[in-house]
């Protein structure tokens, strides 16, 4: 929305600056592309992309939908959680402890379906909250982010399922046309969000919200409904990373699943441009941020820095990252 | 205890009620809950049991003063818990030269986090909620660097662990510790213009500015102090477990916010009660302390997998009840 405000005669003289500031998410992606096609061996290889896609598909399937909840100027601490409840939840459904299902197909498909949209709910149980009660986003995600990882390990005892049943773990475990499952999944649920954000009456009403609440009420939008959608989309969201993660783990843990998934999602959203107080929302951008989090991770790695000095780097990319667009922001 | 600008004259006499009920809840809560256990549990309030648990809970009541008063000028600090473990692990390495120099070296490796945040938020002007998950992360990432990634046990010949373990008049000096914080803690807000400034900033920060409280020294002190008390709660879970642990402090930074907000403190900033803090830190932690007696006398079971599941609710109940009375006059 920066680029409406911004004067004509500005904009006509080149400056690098700005220029920086503005594409900064994807130069610094090129920038770790290029460093590692030099320093890391085998870098360019369909392997490493494939490892690197991987990690990185259940942060981004979360960040999409916590994406939208912040363009609303939001925020949802309850992803981790809901992971967790929708992985306890599918292994329950599929090993046939609830009730038995004759086909495994069918089983897998009820188990899918079912524990999707019970995080689902959990999001919209989150939107009812806010908008409802008016209560703080970060406070109402708060009660679900303690008690949701306490209902997974109150449903499943805290017990470790295991499970072997291939009919689920192709979302985690196989290839469709040589690409992981799952990054098919993050790439369709990306480009539906940006179809969203872009195309559709929903997306505009999503960054009005957040831009001005007071206003896009007055003008007649329903910012409640809005609200309340966005947080149902971001427990979809976290749904389907809970069952990607059980199904690359083979065993769904309730105390593990998803766990400081809502930091690592929220860094993403943020190193991509998304503006913490709402009203602007770049999809691809936290897309490219989740990249940067993760090709830094990897390339450190790769050349023998151990994790926790990872962390630290981590820790000023966010830094640098959300202050370079601060810089933009301001000038804008 | 409690500090705020209320607005006078017009207001009923059921709204000031409400308004006492909204403002003193967590006290009364705490006292039934209590009061509760006492009747129904033989040794609930024997002075094994609360020593047990003020000694535990002290850790967490120095993070949530320090998140407290943060959040008090309109911030967050999610910080905290890595830096509470940063704080555990350098104490632990410094515990052969004795209780001083460790406890001051934990605390120290917390100043460093809290000044971090601190400049980041007032130089930098990057908002608390990234600045802090930023130096989490890194807390976090020194903590494992120091320790090579295990839990470092301390030396149990230099008394550092009379610190977390000990007691002074029968009370355990973690909780004196603790005590004493929360004393400083109320004096300095109630009685003192720094104090005061840090409710005007969170009231309204740029009238606070144009009005010429030095606005950026206040935000900064309150990172520093909040990353110091993390420290501080480190030290005395190292000595406490007689073993640093760099990855311990996991979620501490929002159970502090719950407490905080429990306590009746508005995470918009500008209102807030040290005392009320304390009150929610000790009705979260008890809990925790009566889920174990009930399953003691045996007629349910309940799993400890149940505490986060009746903490959230306990939080859901409040934070509705809060926005129900704190609603302006419709």
């Amino acid at each position: 929305m920066s680029d409406l405000v911004q004067s004509a005669p500005n904009s006509r003289s080149f400056r690098w600056q700005d220029f920086f500031a503005r594409h900064g998410t994807l130069i610094v992606l090129l920038a770790l592309l290029v460093f590692n096609m030099i320093a890391t061996p085998n870098f360019l290889s369909v392997r490493t992309l494939n490892v690197n896609l991987t990690q990185v598909a259940t942060i981004v399937i979360v960040a999409v939908g916590m994406t939208m909840v912040i363009a609303t100027g939001g925020i949802d601490l309850s992803v981790g959680s809901l992971m967790a409840i929708a992985g306890a939840l599918a292994p329950l459904i599929f090993l046939g402890k609830i009730v038995h299902f004759g086909n495994i197909y069918v089983a897998v498909a009820v188990a899918m379906v079912v524990s999707v949209l019970v995080a689902g709910a959990f999001g919209w149980f989150n939107g009812w909250l806010i908008t409802h009660f008016k209560i703080q986003p970060i406070i109402a995600t708060l009660v679900l982010f303690i008690a949701g990882r306490g209902i997974a390990q109150v449903v499943t005892n805290g017990n470790l399922q295991a499970f072997k049943v291939p009919q689920f773990q192709f979302i985690g475990l196989d290839r469709w046309f040589g690409i992981p499952v799952q990054v098919i999944v993050m790439i369709i649920l990306v480009a539906a969000a940006t179809w969203t954000m872009r195309n559709t009456l929903f997306g505009r009403q999503i960054l009005a919200v957040g831009g001005n609440e007071r206003a896009a009420r007055l003008c007649g939008m329903p910012v409640s409904k809005t609200k309340r959608w966005v947080y149902f989309i971001s427990g979809i969201c976290a749904g389907i990373a809970g069952l990607v993660v059980i199904a690359i783990n083979s065993s769904s843990d309730a105390n593990l699943v998803g766990l400081g998934m809502e930091l690592d999602a929220i860094a993403a959203v943020a190193v991509g441009g998304t503006s913490l107080s709402g009203g602007r929302a770049s999809v691809l951008g936290t897309l490219m941020g989740a990249l940067i989090i993760q090709l830094v991770r990897f390339t450190l790695l790769a050349n023998g820095i151990p994790d926790a000095a990872a962390l630290v780097v981590k820790a000023a990319i966010i830094v640098a990252a959300v202050w370079l667009q601060r810089q933009n922001g301001a000038r804008a | 205890m409690t500090q705020s600008i209320t607005p006078t004259g017009s207001q009923g006499i059921s709204k000031t009620i409400m308004n006492g009920l909204g403002r003193h809840g967590v006290v009364l809560a705490l006292a039934l809950l209590l009061l509760f256990g006492a009747v129904r549990y033989e040794h609930f309030l024997g002075l094994f049991n609360i020593s047990t648990v003020l000694r535990y809970n002290s850790m967490f009541a120095l993070v949530a003063l320090g998140m407290c008063f943060v959040i008090m000028t309109g911030g967050i600090d999610l910080s905290v818990g890595s830096t509470a473990a940063l704080g555990s692990v350098v104490a632990a390495l410094l515990s052969p030269y004795g209780v001083i120099i460790g406890t001051l070296g934990g605390v120290f490796a917390g100043l460093v986090i809290g000044c971090i945040n601190g400049l980041i938020v007032t130089r930098l002007r990057i908002l608390p909620f990234i600045t802090t998950l930023a130096t989490m992360l890194a807390a976090s990432g020194s903590a494992l660097l120091l320790s090579k990634n295990q839990s470092v046990s301390v030396s149990y010949e230099s008394g550092f662990t009379e610190l977390g373990q000990g007691d002074f008049l029968n009370l355990p000096i973690p909780a004196i510790i603790a005590g004493v914080f929360y004393i400083i803690a109320s004096l300095v807000l109630n009685l003192t213009s720094t104090g005061r400034t840090v409710l005007a900033i969170g009231g309204n920060e740029d009238a606070s500015r144009l009005m010429g409280l030095r606005t950026d020294r206040i935000k900064f002190l309150v990172y520093l102090a909040s990353g110091g008390l993390a420290g501080l709660a480190g030290v005395i879970l190292a000595s406490q477990f007689g073993a640093g642990q760099p990855i311990e402090g996991v979620g501490w930074e929002l159970f502090a916010i719950a407490s905080v907000v429990v306590g009746g403190t508005l995470l918009t900033g500008g209102v807030g009660s040290v005392g009320a803090t304390l009150a929610g830190v000790l009705l979260l932690g008890l809990i925790f302390n009566i889920l174990n007696f009930e399953n003691g006398l045996g007629w349910i079971s309940l799993s400890a997998y149940w505490q986060s599941v009746i903490r959230g609710l306990f939080l859901l109940v409040v934070v509705i009840l809060q926005a129900r009375l704190s609603r302006p006059n419709d």
